[in-house]
């Protein structure tokens, strides 16, 4: 299967490898991928800054770049959730309108992309220890992805998944939200990971690296014993020699 | 220089981020509401078209307002009541102060009503020499400490029970250390007496009947009642968005409210009051007025976005699953309506350079729109308000955008410094606004674009 990727910007920027460690599990599972070198930002930052004209401008160079043949598998859930949910808020009665009707509908977040559309719930991966998951919330609420990464994470030899009651709390970061009203960002934050590690957890995992970048600061700032990581650093994790590999 | 209300909210935020026991307090509170919810809801086989049909009946019935409303008035009046319709606050208040002077009333009780905060009716009737009493517990104890209510269905949460003893110790000469339920008794020895003294009961409403020209009014204390059988006179005061078609429709609203507002199947007082005491009827009072007020709602109804914001039933689940309102608590906000829907609607009801900050103060999580149970797409509707707001953004913040816009647009331009001068530059822009308890992250030396270039 021909998938398209989208790197959300911050990824592109900040946390390439973890980029290149979903390319190696897509491709492992018998995907050719490509990747429009011209891509940016999908213009969620603007939108929920409520400035609408440089969203347009960016989102509309955006949707353009996408072949609306392929699948688009992008890792995370926030900006796959702005793209299928508020593109058509956006463009509608636009120009662009029929491009994007066509268009966001192929965009998936990775893991459900996994679990849906190619139907693999074992990477073989290997992890040891306790983990909590995040449930991000734009995989969660915009996307609707409550059960993929759980399925995928269960299959992790030597990962132990702990449900904590606030699984579903939003972390804090929330964009410009995390440096406009700081006080009350990190408040949610200190609390998601004072949460994890009550929990006797020593891995935040979660699909968007928004969130465990918010959470990984406040970690890093007071050295806690407590690591985040993305789900596709996970599922890579120890999957050299992966049943995955055999099946294919 | 006086500080904004920005500034000052920031400040309280901060100031709840180091307070623990407001913290644990809170939680514990916000526990128990989830507990309680989460009992509540097996009562409806299918929740979503429960809140699907709800969205409906007051979808409708806020874009025919004027028609619903008119009915209400034609049927209350026939049953005998008077209503009254204020365009503002002040009008509000005048209706009452008239009302007051005719009976020549000396002591008001209320029951729970967050319109009337809204108003400011309490200090206003003070100022007239009027006593005026709060009768649901919750509200009595925030009376008695000189606060204004903490949540909008339950004031007082923010309170141990030890803080409440202390309270009752030394407002009222309680003996110290007063259990919960001795607390209670106390209270209510004292209020019994008001509600025989009063020359006036107020109440809020929970739902306007246009059918039968009916109030809906809905308690777990009996207090909303003892209010409105005693004194000769009772004022109903609420916003003009209250309304529902019929009475029929309380089969589905009252178990609604119920279930998101304390997880109860249905609350322990339902009350409908259809005007006064008729001739041969044994109680209620003499006289019967609604006010029907608007100050600042038909601005929300002129848009056609955020008049879904007018379904509301102030239910207070959106605060519940708030993480901003778990944080900083229901004062921070200090506006009469806190959590997500205050942060809708009060830049609509006050003004929008005044309170647009209270709908940047959220991380879109969108838990308040899963948990609306009319489905008020309140996270929508705070991105829709951001977007209103723009024109008042700092002008600093009007160039950062045209600058990201402009760096979006063309993908060399983000290549074309490395890793090293971006930390730089992030630690410049960011270090102080993300990292006072954070630490920045770092950018690679290479994005992933630059790196699939030369890998491919």
């Amino acid at each position: 299967m021909h998938v398209e990727l989208f790197i959300p910007c911050f990824i592109d920027q900040l946390f390439p490898q973890t980029a290149f460690n979903m390319v190696q599990i897509l491709e492992r599972a018998g995907c050719e991928v490509s990747y429009n070198t011209q891509q940016t930002c999908c213009g969620q930052p603007a939108y929920n800054a409520g400035f609408m004209e440089e969203c347009a401008v960016v989102a509309g160079k955006f949707i353009k770049e996408f072949s609306g043949e392929n699948y688009v598998v992008v890792p995370g859930g926030s900006c796959t959730g702005f793209v299928r949910n508020y593109y058509s808020k956006i463009f509608g009665g636009t120009d662009l309108e029929q491009q994007v009707i066509m268009k966001a509908p192929l965009f998936y977040e990775f893991t459900s992309f996994l679990t849906e559309i190619l139907g693999i719930e074992d990477t073989g991966a290997t992890l040891k220890g306790k983990a909590v998951y995040h449930d991000a919330c734009g995989a969660l609420r915009e996307c609707g992805i409550k059960s993929a990464p759980r399925i995928l994470l269960n299959k992790v030899r030597g990962l132990e998944l702990i449900e904590t009651e606030d699984a579903e709390r939003c972390c804090g970061f929330g964009g410009t939200f995390s440096v406009k009203y700081e006080p009350v960002s990190m408040a949610m934050g200190e609390q998601k990971v004072l949460n994890a590690i009550k929990a006797g957890a020593q891995y935040i995992i979660s699909t968007d690296l928004s969130c465990l970048m918010h959470l990984e600061g406040y970690i890093r700032h007071h050295q806690l014993f407590i690591q985040t990581l993305h789900i596709a650093d996970v599922l890579i994790s120890g999957a050299e020699n992966s049943i995955l590999r055999e099946k294919l | 220089m006086l500080k904004t209300r920005k500034q000052i909210f920031i400040e309280q935020s901060r100031e709840k981020f180091s307070d623990a026991e407001h913290r644990r307090k809170i939680n514990h509170s916000l526990l128990q509401s989830d507990i309680a919810f989460r009992k509540g809801i097996p009562q409806f086989s299918d929740l979503q078209s429960a809140k699907k049909t709800a969205n409906h009946i007051k979808r409708t019935t806020i874009e025919n307002l004027d028609i619903y409303l008119l009915r209400f008035e034609k049927h209350f009046t026939q049953n005998g009541g008077k209503v009254i319709w204020a365009a503002t606050a002040q009008e509000a208040l005048d209706a009452v102060a008239g009302i007051c002077k005719e009976v020549n009333a000396r002591l008001v009780v209320k029951s729970k009503s967050m319109v009337t905060e809204e108003i400011h009716l309490n200090p206003f009737l003070f100022s007239r020499g009027i006593e005026v009493v709060e009768t649901d517990l919750g509200e009595y104890i925030q009376q008695l400490a000189g606060e204004p209510p903490y949540h909008l269905v339950a004031p007082s949460m923010h309170k141990s029970k030890e803080e409440v003893a202390d309270l009752f110790h030394k407002k009222l000469g309680a003996p110290e250390g007063l259990a919960p339920e001795a607390l209670t008794q106390f209270a209510r020895k004292i209020l019994r007496e008001k509600y025989v003294q009063a020359d006036i009961g107020i109440t809020g409403v929970n739902f306007l009947l246009a059918d039968i020209g009916g109030v809906a009014l809905t308690e777990n204390e009996g207090n909303g009642r003892l209010s409105t059988s005693f004194p000769k006179v009772h004022i109903a005061v609420t916003g003009i968005e209250k309304i529902l078609p019929s009475v029929r429709d309380l089969a589905l609203f009252w178990p609604l409210l119920a279930t998101h507002g304390s997880g109860q199947q249905i609350t322990v007082y339902n009350s409908i009051f259809t005007g006064p005491r008729k001739s041969g009827e044994k109680d209620g009072p003499e006289r019967m007025y609604v006010i029907l007020l608007d100050n600042g709602r038909t601005r929300l109804l002129a848009d056609p976005k955020a008049r879904e914001s007018l379904y509301c039933i102030r239910c207070g689940a959106c605060l519940n699953v708030c993480p901003v309102f778990r944080n900083i608590g229901g004062h921070t906000y200090n506006s009469t309506y806190g959590g997500p829907v205050g942060s809708v609607i009060t830049p609509h009801l006050k003004e929008m350079k005044e309170y647009g900050h209270l709908s940047q103060a959220s991380s879109l999580c969108g838990a308040c729109t899963e948990v609306c149970p009319v489905g008020i797409p309140l996270h929508q509707l705070l991105l829709h308000n951001r977007q209103l707001a723009v024109k008042h953004a700092a002008r600093t913040e009007k160039f950062a955008w045209k600058l990201w816009a402009m760096a979006c647009s063309h993908r060399r331009v983000l290549n074309l410094a490395g890793g090293h001068t971006k930390n730089r530059v992030a630690a410049l822009l960011f270090a102080n606004a993300w990292g006072k308890n954070r630490k920045l992250p770092r950018f690679a030396p290479e994005s992933f674009n630059q790196l699939w270039k030369k890998q491919r």
